[in-house]
């Protein structure tokens, strides 16, 4: 036992790097230990071919503005590549469709009528957004609880949402609990608008277009674009794993203490309180407290042990949702591949493969039986556009998202991953002609091997899933909800937190402030 | 697995027979079977009288094969067990009994039982009520094996100050050095039998567990050897009196099951109980130990307690209260009786803070059936001493032959 630390915080992602930055910022003495050799988690950027690297988060449009600003990692190294990317939704048919946040786009292309309803839609959808960003900036609030803090949390979101006004406020109760499809068919007629809104709805989770509670997934994205600020969707120069650089630079800087290669076993318990860790090489260290960055399953049932636990919780950790179902397809391409009826411009930003919502949820199906869909929806990005730096000269990354990808195969991922990456690939040259012939490697990451990489139980980029069930003061499950755990001196930090994942760190951000009110 | 026959459904024939079935419908006089746990048992064989008194001066035999019993074994058994009760697990011996209970999270007891360590790494817990789903829950992050056996072992107890006499009739050599709460195999004429001397009385007496198909070949021999002892089958009723002067608790009688209540406050903590006893902070981690902590510092909000009634009419589901006005109710009677043995009115009753204390005296509401006319009594009741009923045999080993 070397050193004492106030704080360990296990596992280097943006969370846990975030945690650490705050709480080393307010004095504590912090440790922070990441398994693998590089920093970032599921926000690294990695080599996935020689010369060429790829972020399996690719896209920076969740981060708080304000946690930017505290941190100061503009000044630690966080530089933006591009930002307010556009979304380009392809096509086979017709043009695509270019979409912005605010203005019309391209829309009037395919419907002049979705063109003149669209702006008031998105006006509305981003009031909402904004009445509900504010939930995000802190703990969830307790129910049943006589605490203050937890009564005006409550009080402020019944308020905020009151203020928006009779039709506002109806129409978001109306729609809270529906799904995507409905909503969108309700209101708009263009089927690649629909088709690329209803996308985003249902990126990142067990759901197709046609499941109870995608609005809500769909609002609760905005309202996270909302507390971002006005970059949109941006990209960092040198790859998401800049991102963790900077923020790892600002913990630094503010005295914390940060290892590679440092792979925890256990959380040690002392009198029923954590009281530090030890590593896989054997080697154990002490802290006042224990913050886990880890997915809430691992955390409870690998780092700690159920025998800690209660069987009531323990149970719900069992429970608790968290199959991933997306895959990650990285290509490293000669050139840069000619999307039909795509302006250079448009590379630069993103491409949605998602032409219609029945397309959609026909991607889904499968899923529900353990196949990856024939026809996935994806997400693309072309990194190399905005920052070449991150291929050869001349040269050029493809980065997709694939959706649906089930976490467990009836064929195995040993054999789907190549099948999955040919299906992928197939998908993308009907809108890329001549794709085939420019890729020289790929990487196919299937939730497998995204839980194998990154230590990520269940590989879903949330920790767990974000649905109704598993939201706000139910997040990951109650009795830890509030980054609190039934252990003291145990906290929670990660995207498994309220207010979930993506490359937010507000879980990071909100757990630091738990934290940092118990003594060290 | 419970398959009630070959060929009969069991929409037909909704409760099991025990393996001792054929012999209690011989000795049944009076036809009066109740359920228990999914097996149709005898309530009472004769006169609820004559039963009680053979447990209290003779042997009696009790089916307890409806008794819901569980094999738990593998390498985390210990560990397991020690996490799902909250008493400290480490400390039982193979070859030794306990009596524990179990909580949820909120330190609300889910049930009660015994516990037998068979062997370091298997042991079997029998409890009143079915609570599979709880152990296997438990068992997540453990290397067990949680099963039910409840249908391959038949059980009886033999209880009553004559029971250890009958035995040594039985032909059960060196059962005299086994003490309260031991436990061990034994074979007679190539029948093998566990014996723990354990039971629900209070009294001498003891529990042979066994194969289903030696069941009817033992009650014979049992009934053989206690001839001369005034052995006695006996039912449900009679040993409830004994389990009330003996001051033992009976799940959906004196507690509802945390697993169970739906009201808020219906279900029980081990200190409400009375069980503090069975709570060992020190045993390492159990599923309610937190809780338990914070409501041991806060004190119990209600107790359940022995009742010693004025007058000799069982306060059965009678309230309590502060004064013989009853204008201030404070708890509630969940079991009553009149002792034959003690010659007392007792109670146990569940009594709201600070009410409870040894000594403390309070009021019960008895209603009286007089001949279809319903009249109410105030009665004063004090606080008192559990158990009720505990003569020195229980205990004392070598057993008496009497």
């Amino acid at each position: 036992m070397a050193q004492n630390f106030d704080n360990i915080v296990i596992g280097g992602g943006h969370n846990g790097l975030i945690c650490a930055a705050y709480l080393a910022r307010s004095g504590r003495k912090v440790l922070v230990l990441e398994a693998a050799d590089r920093l970032g988690g599921t926000a690294a950027t990695r080599q996935f071919a020689p010369g060429y690297r790829a972020s399996c988060a690719h896209l920076l449009h969740l981060m708080p503005r304000a946690l930017i600003e505290e941190l100061n990692l503009a000044q630690h190294g966080l530089a933006l590549a591009a930002s307010s990317m556009p979304t380009t939704a392809l096509s086979l048919v017709g043009k695509p469709l270019r979409l912005d946040a605010i203005g019309p786009g391209s829309i009037a292309d395919h419907s002049s009528a979705d063109a003149a309803s669209y702006p008031a839609f998105r006006a509305r959808l981003a009031r909402f957004a904004a009445a509900l960003q504010p939930i995000m900036a802190g703990k969830a609030p307790r129910l049943g609880s006589d605490g203050w803090s937890d009564r005006l949390a409550l009080l402020g979101m019944g308020w905020r949402v009151r203020k928006l006004g009779r039709a506002d406020m109806r129409e978001l109760l109306r729609i809270l609990g529906m799904n995507i499809y409905d909503l969108l068919e309700d209101q708009f007629e263009s089927p690649l608008l629909k088709g690329a809104l209803g996308f985003d709805a249902v990126l990142g989770s067990n759901f197709g277009p046609r499941s109870p509670g995608t609005v809500l997934t769909w609002i609760y994205r905005l309202a996270a674009e909302a507390g971002a600020g006005d970059t949109g969707l941006a990209q960092p120069v040198g790859g998401m794993g800049a991102l963790a650089d900077a923020v790892a630079k600002a913990a630094e800087a503010a005295g914390a203490t940060i290892r590679t290669g440092a792979k925890v076993d256990r959380i040690l318990i002392e009198n029923d309180r954590a009281s530090g860790v030890r590593l896989v090489s054997g080697e154990v260290i002490a802290a006042g407290s224990v913050i886990s960055n880890a997915d809430p399953r691992s955390t409870f049932l690998k780092l700690l042990g159920a025998e800690y636990l209660d069987t009531g919780f323990v149970r719900r950790v069992q429970h608790m949702r968290a199959r991933g179902l997306v895959a990650k397809l990285h290509l490293a391409l000669d050139d840069l591949p000619d999307f039909t009826g795509v302006d250079k411009a448009a590379l630069g930003g993103r491409l949605l493969i998602a032409p219609t919502l029945d397309y959609l949820e026909r991607a889904y199906n499968p899923s529900k039986y353990r196949e990856f869909s024939e026809s996935p929806a994806l997400e693309i990005t072309l990194p190399t556009v905005n920052d070449p730096g991150l291929a050869p000269p001349g040269k050029h990354v493809l980065s997709a998202i694939i959706q649906y990808a089930p976490y467990t195969l009836d064929a195995g991922w040993d054999t789907g991953r190549d099948a999955l990456a040919e299906r992928a690939i197939a998908t993308i040259e009907r809108y890329a002609p001549g794709l085939r012939s420019v890729i020289s490697a790929r990487e196919l990451l299937s939730p497998v091997d995204i839980e194998r990489e990154f230590n990520l139980t269940g590989g879903h980029w949330h920790h767990a899933e974000l649905a109704f069930d598993q939201f706000m003061m139910v997040r990951p499950v109650p009795g830890a909800a509030q980054y609190q755990t039934p252990v003291a001196g145990l906290y929670l930090c990660g995207a498994g937190c309220h207010p979930g994942g993506g490359v937010m760190g507000s879980a990071g951000r909100n757990a630091a402030r738990q934290v940092l009110k118990q003594a060290a | 697995m419970i398959i009630a026959n070959d060929t009969q459904p069991m929409f037909r024939k909704p409760l099991l027979e025990t393996p001792f079935h054929a012999r209690a419908r011989e000795l049944s006089q009076i036809d009066s079977y109740i359920p228990w746990a999914g097996y149709t048992t005898v309530d009472v064989f004769t006169t609820v009288e004559q039963e009680y008194f053979a447990i209290r001066n003779a042997t009696t035999l009790y089916d307890l094969t409806p008794m819901v019993k569980y094999r738990i074994a593998g390498p985390d058994a210990e560990r397991y067990l020690n996490r799902l009760v909250t008493r400290d697990v480490r400390k039982l011996k193979p070859g030794r009994v306990a009596y524990c209970v179990w909580c949820n999270d909120d330190g609300r007891v889910v049930s009660d039982g015994t516990l037998f360590r068979l062997a370091e790494t298997e042991f079997r817990l029998c409890a009143g009520e079915r609570h599979l789903d709880w152990l296997l829950d438990s068992a997540i992050g453990f290397d067990v094996s949680v099963e039910e056996v409840t249908e391959t072992i038949a059980a009886l107890s033999l209880q009553g100050p004559t029971s250890y006499a009958v035995l040594k009739n039985f032909g059960m050599g060196g059962i005299e050095t086994l003490k309260p709460f031991g436990l061990r195999v034994v074979e007679v004429d190539g029948i093998q039998l566990t014996i723990s001397r354990t039971g629900f009385t209070g009294d001498l007496g003891y529990e042979l567990w066994m194969d289903p198909a030696h069941a009817l070949a033992v009650w014979d021999r049992l009934m053989a050897a206690g001839k001369t002892r005034g052995i006695r089958a006996i039912g449900s009723q009679a040993l409830n009196i004994a389990r009330i002067e003996a001051g033992f608790i009976m799940p959906e009688i004196d507690f509802v099951s945390a697993e169970h209540t739906i009201r808020v406050a219906r279900d029980r903590s081990p200190f409400e109980l009375g069980l503090d006893w069975l709570v060992d902070f020190e045993s390492g981690h159990f599923t309610g130990r937190r809780a338990l902590l914070a409501e041991k510092s806060a004190g119990p909000r209600c107790r359940l307690v022995g009742l010693d009634i004025e007058g000799n009419k069982p306060a059965h589901n009678a309230l309590v209260y502060t004064n013989r006005k009853g204008n201030r109710e404070i708890g509630a009677v969940t079991s009553a009786i009149w002792s034959p043995t003690c010659k007392r009115n007792l109670a146990l009753a569940l009594i709201d803070a600070p009410h409870f204390t040894l000594g403390a005296s309070v009021w019960v509401e008895i209603y009286l059936n007089r001949e279809l006319k319903w009249e109410r009594r105030m009665s004063e009741a004090r606080v008192v001493e559990k158990p009720f009923f505990a003569p020195d045999r229980r205990k004392i080993t070598p057993p008496a032959e009497r």
